[in-house]
């Protein structure tokens, strides 16, 4: 029963931490739907959104501010700093990149990632700066039935909380507004979303500011899971076999991705970790979701590839 | 394109002659930095460059350098990278009117890698507390000062105090250690000293990594939740430190059945995780936080005016007394060296024979400020440590609390490790042992 | 004026597919041969600027040409055969770390067969081959997925390979000969019965590796295979129709990308570093080495050094201009400065030569056949 107990335990932990992961893996999928761009700055982004809302929210609340307004007025700052951000990436960047090769897209993401993760530094300091928004304790379930009970963490429970209104958000986003319906369209084919008026730059710059919005939700977890400092950048490389699992392309594979990744590294770590060394959730992660990529090259919900001559 | 590109050329070949090197001032004694205040570890890294800064500093200020020679201080960011490291430290080996005093890298992998290279270009390596522990060794490391204490110090410490919570040696029988560690040669150093510990003493030692840089630890706590170790030793560094607390806090082990190495009791490890830090035990390198007489020196001739690098209120955080501390020992070491050789800027060969003839005694602690943070150390060419003890300290949610007396670690249990993990280092590398005995 | 092929006539097809087909390109690479090889050195020895102190040796010369080494191995697989690997950084250590075993000696107890592998420490040169070898070994490992997975998904995929090896020199004692902190030291650099100690005998030896490397690949790259490669490059399933096979095709670039990759990695550890653990191999390695291949120009021996050189030296450069130019501002500034800096010129590079500094050189030489009068 103590054994039934663990396994419940770490996978519950495990799924739930996975779904942290898909928070960041979203911002990429959204951004690689719509433009074709492997961003690989979302972990950058994060940074940048996280120390945006805890050095504004430190400011105020030294102030004399109420906590909730500091927060309020926080959320925003660090919206408007993101979609700053998203202007200039689009503006300066992808605009005069476009129509050149995933690779080279690719590594222009890195070169955003060094000039965000230094301007981000820069302007707001490169301490390490706790955010409190939620609980982090945790409960302990049957505790009847299982000695000690099964840990569940608060924090990892309003992640998935989260994760899930924001899926859902997005979903309503994609298929009921007017510019997600032409988001939607130019991820299908730039050139015929163009012909029939629908404006590149603009649709580019809202994927790019809600990819921004998404990092911003992802930072207010991760910020007070970990605080909000330079190793937050890190998550980016987590989110990326979420990612291959669950396809660049799809939402909802972001999130069972994560939650497979999540599971399956967690269980591994404690069952699998202590025969053969420990420490083996960071490639473990990737060599599942390489064997997935075996039987599906295209993720388990991509859209299939499909190749002419 | 091509005609900006032949601009930039341009403009960077102007700039690299630019670079080309500034004269030297004559009667400066060069003091490099190798700092990390930026990417995954700088809030660590930090607070320990201001102390070493600051401390330099204050020689200029208040004294007018050593003996009238002036320290000429400057810092390399190496972002916590050895190859970093490593070019920062060829750039400035050489500089100065006699080339580096010693180098400080504040990083094990660094240090590794500076190991190979310092017997060549003759420069010694002051490493307080980290490092490789057989560098105790000044026979076989004649280059390496690890000053106050190594891993196997803190280990065999750890242990003599869980002992003491327990009320005896004998209790620890059949207990259960638990050791959380950066996966890197930082975080494995201690585990030979653990094991020889858990064998003589008889209680069960198990460790378990966590991957650079450490933000992620679920599994690692949910397994010690249903291990239930009695004890768990934290060797972390950087963010890892919160993250561990946190993720305690989250499994519901109780906090002060922690204890951290030196390196994970400090004010960024705490401060972050707000009230679950509480209880929180760790090390502490002799030293703990605090404000001495020192301070009080650093306040009037830097804080005061406008010259310190930092902050009035971090003054006194356990990382910024450490960085104090290491250049205290430099600064002394060099002084020792100019009673031999004269009052003018000298070679890392000359500073190296004041390392090994440093004897900081109470009144000279007394006199420079630092009474009450460290004890006596006295260096010498077969001991390049010159200290055995530690403290314990626990964090109350507000400040850092001593709660223990000064431990000696048993020399008995690590000097042969000592021995014989140096002349493994020795005949692997084909180094001749020098004869202590006949060094002046 | 001075680059003008006319009177240069090529009689036979051996003359038209020489590697440099014109004289002056022959001339000028002699002479960057006779610098390297001769002037550099003298210069060295003799302590003359920029060569006074062995900073310019040491500290730039020697990862340069390293680094060098590992981004033409990168450019074969990713410009050449266009299968994009973020794994080069494990292949360096595995390189490293298996010379290193080589070096020091390897004893397998079989106790099943009551016997044992048992290979005697050898000399640097063979240990550096092998160890080469064996990435070569793991290149091609993990270059298996590459026959089903493509692109960008692969490049993730090869992420696997990092961060597996990372874990496996960490975690497995027998690599680093138990060494109590995981920590490992180069054996001594003893070439043909001579200890190499000094900063111009270990440039030397970089020097012939990168020389012989690069002369190698450049004249693969040519033949057959290379042909073979830029074809699955190209198009892989139309270059499948015309009869080159992938499998061959992918997995000997993989091999051969991972050989030289691993050279270069045993390289870094045996001269340059002296003393290493598995974090000098870590994933900003493997983003570094793609960097260098994509900035000096996909598909291009001679863009493997200009980015080489442009990725390590940039930061350095940049670090040190303003404590050259006394303006007082704080390490800290200058390395964020850094960070922005590069992160910039790399946007601005990819955006006005996507095609990398090999592009422009070539426009250069175009530019210069005319010159002084261009039509």
């Amino acid at each position: 029963m103590i054994a039934f107990g663990q396994f419940l335990e770490i996978l519950i932990g495990g799924l739930l931490s996975g779904v942290l992961y898909s928070l960041v893996a979203l911002g990429f999928v959204l951004i690689f739907k719509a433009s074709g761009v492997f961003n690989f700055a979302q972990g950058a982004m994060v940074l940048l959104a996280g120390l945006a809302l805890v050095r504004t929210l430190d400011f105020l609340v030294a102030r004399g501010l109420p906590f909730w307004a500091a927060v309020i007025l926080g959320v925003v700052f660090a919206a408007a700093v993101m979609a700053i951000a998203a202007f200039v990436i689009e503006r300066y960047v992808l605009g005069p990149l476009v129509n050149q090769d995933g690779l080279t897209l690719f590594m222009s993401t890195i070169g955003i990632t060094f000039v965000l993760e230094g301007a981000s530094q820069m302007i707001f300091g490169a301490d390490n700066y706790p955010l409190r928004l939620f609980p982090t304790d945790a409960w302990f379930l049957f505790e009847n039935q299982f000695p000690g009970g099964i840990l569940v963490s608060k924090l990892d429970v309003w992640g998935g909380l989260i994760a899930g209104v924001l899926v859902t958000a997005l979903a309503i986003f994609f298929q009921r507004t007017k510019t997600g319906r032409a988001l939607r369209a130019v991820a299908d084919d730039h050139t015929a979303a163009q012909s029939v008026g629908i404006p590149i730059s603009w649709i580019w710059f809202v994927v790019w500011l809600v990819a921004g919005l998404v990092a911003l939700v992802a930072a207010t977890v991760w910020g007070t899971k970990l605080g909000v400092q330079f190793s937050i950048t890190f998550l980016a490389l987590k989110a990326l076999p979420v990612l291959i699992i669950g396809g660049f392309t799809s939402v909802p594979g972001a999130i069972i991705g994560g939650l497979i990744i999540g599971a399956g590294e967690k269980l591994a770590e404690v069952y699998l970790g202590p025969s053969i060394g420990g420490g083996i959730e960071y490639w473990f992660g990737f060599v599942l979701a390489l064997a997935v990529l075996m039987v599906r090259p295209q993720g388990l919900f991509g859209e299939r590839i499909i190749e002419r001559i | 394109m091509l005609r900006t590109f032949f601009l930039m050329a341009t403009a960077a070949i102007g700039a690299s002659v630019a670079v080309a090197p500034a004269l030297a001032q004559q009667n400066e004694q060069y003091v490099p930095a190798l700092v990390y205040r930026t990417g995954p570890y700088a809030p660590n890294g930090i607070p320990f460059a201001n102390g070493v800064m600051d401390y330099w500093n204050l020689i200029n200020e208040r004294d007018g350098g050593i003996n009238g020679v002036k320290l000429a201080p400057e810092e390399c960011e190496t972002g916590y990278a050895t190859d970093k490291g490593v070019e920062c430290y060829e750039r400035m080996k050489s500089k100065g009117a006699t080339g580096a005093a010693y180098f400080s890298p504040l990083s094990t992998g660094i240090t590794f890698a500076l190991t190979e290279k310092v017997p060549a270009d003759k420069i010694p390596l002051l490493t307080m507390g980290y490092g490789r522990s057989e560098s105790r060794n000044g026979a076989v490391f004649p280059w390496n000062f690890i000053a106050a204490g190594s891993y196997w110090t803190a280990a065999d410490v750890a242990i003599q105090h869980i002992a003491k919570e327990l009320g005896g040696a004998d209790k620890l029988k059949g207990k259960k250690i638990s050791l959380v560690y950066h996966d890197s040669p930082y975080g494995k150093e201690p585990i030979p000293a653990l094991e020889a510990r858990a064998k003589q003493d008889g209680f069960t030692f198990k460790a378990i990594p966590v991957t650079h840089p450490g933000v992620e630890q679920k599994s690692q706590w949910l397994s010690i939740r249903q291990d239930r170790p009695d004890y768990v030793l934290l060797w972390g560094w950087g963010v890892m430190n919160p993250t561990s607390i946190s993720e305690a806090a989250a499994v519901g082990f109780p906090r002060d059945k922690i204890i951290g190495v030196w390196w994970a009791g400090a004010e960024p490890d705490v401060v972050p995780g707000g009230a679950q830090s509480a209880g929180y035990k760790a090390l502490m390198l002799q030293h703990g936080a605090g404000k001495y007489q020192v301070h009080a020196d650093i306040e009037k001739h830097l804080i005061s005016k406008g010259k310190a690098q930092v902050k009035a209120e971090e003054a006194g955080h356990v990382l910024y007394n450490r960085g104090l501390l290491n250049s205290m020992i430099g600064v002394e070491a060099i002084r020792t060296a100019q009673k031999k050789f004269g009052n003018k800027p000298l070679t890392g060969e000359q500073i190296r024979w004041g390392f090994e003839n440093l004897d900081l005694t109470a009144a000279r602690i007394k006199e420079l400020g630092f009474e009450g943070m460290i004890k006596p150390m006295k260096f010498s060419c077969e001991d390049h440590q010159g200290a055995d003890e530690a403290r314990v300290h626990q964090w109350d949610g507000k400040e850092w609390k001593i709660i223990s007396d000064y431990y000696t670690a048993d020399r008995k249990i690590l000097d042969p490790m000592v021995k014989d993990a140096s002349a493994k280092y020795g005949a692997e590398k084909k180094i001749d042992a020098r004869d202590c005995s006949k060094e002046s | 004026m001075l680059y003008r092929e006319a009177g240069q006539f090529k009689t036979t097809y051996a003359q038209d597919m020489a590697m440099f087909p014109i004289r002056q390109d022959r001339i000028a690479f002699i002479l960057l041969l006779a610098l390297a090889f001769l002037v550099v050195p003298l210069l060295a020895k003799l302590q003359i600027w920029p060569f006074g102190g062995e900073y310019l040796l040491r500290a730039i010369l020697i990862p340069f040409l390293i680094l060098s080494l590992a981004a033409i191995g990168v450019n074969i697989l990713v410009g050449y055969c266009g299968q994009i690997s973020l794994g080069s950084g494990a292949f360096m250590a595995v390189g490293a770390y298996s010379a290193y075993k080589f070096g020091t000696g390897i004893n397998i107890p079989l106790a099943w067969l009551g016997t044992a592998i048992v290979i005697p420490p050898l000399p640097v040169l063979p240990s550096i081959l092998l160890g080469g070898l064996m990435a070569a070994f793991a290149g091609v490992l993990f270059g298996v997925p590459s026959l089903r997975i493509k692109g960008l998904y692969l490049a993730v995929a090869t992420l696997a390979a990092q961060f597996f090896f990372d874990w496996v020199f960490l975690r497995v004692p027998w690599f680093t000969n138990y060494s109590s902190s995981g920590s490992v030291n180069a054996p001594a650099l003893n070439f043909f019965g001579l200890t190499m100690n000094s900063p111009i005998e270990r440039y030397f030896i970089c020097l012939s590796f990168v020389t012989v490397f690069a002369l190698l690949a450049k004249n693969l790259v040519r033949g057959n295979i290379g042909r073979q490669w830029m074809a699955i490059r190209d198009m892989d399933i139309a270059a499948e129709l015309m009869g080159i096979r992938p499998l061959y095709a992918k997995l000997t670039a993989f091999a051969v990308s991972s050989f030289i990759v691993g050279v270069a990695g045993a390289l870094w550890a045996f001269v340059y570093l002296g003393s290493w653990e598995p974090l000098a191999f870590s994933i900003d390695r493997s983003f570094q080495l793609l960097f260098m291949v994509i900035i000096g120009g996909l598909g291009s021996i001679l863009g493997a050094f200009l980015g080489a050189a442009f990725i390590l030296v940039l930061p350095i450069l940049l670090d040190q201009v303003p404590h050259a130019l006394g303006i007082p501002i704080s390490v800290e500034t200058v390395s964020l400065l850094v960070f922005i800096i590069t992160g910039s010129l790399i946007c601005y590079l990819l955006i006005v030569e996507p095609h990398g500094f090999a592009r422009l050189w070539s426009t250069a030489k175009e530019k210069l056949r005319l010159w002084p009068y261009p039509y």
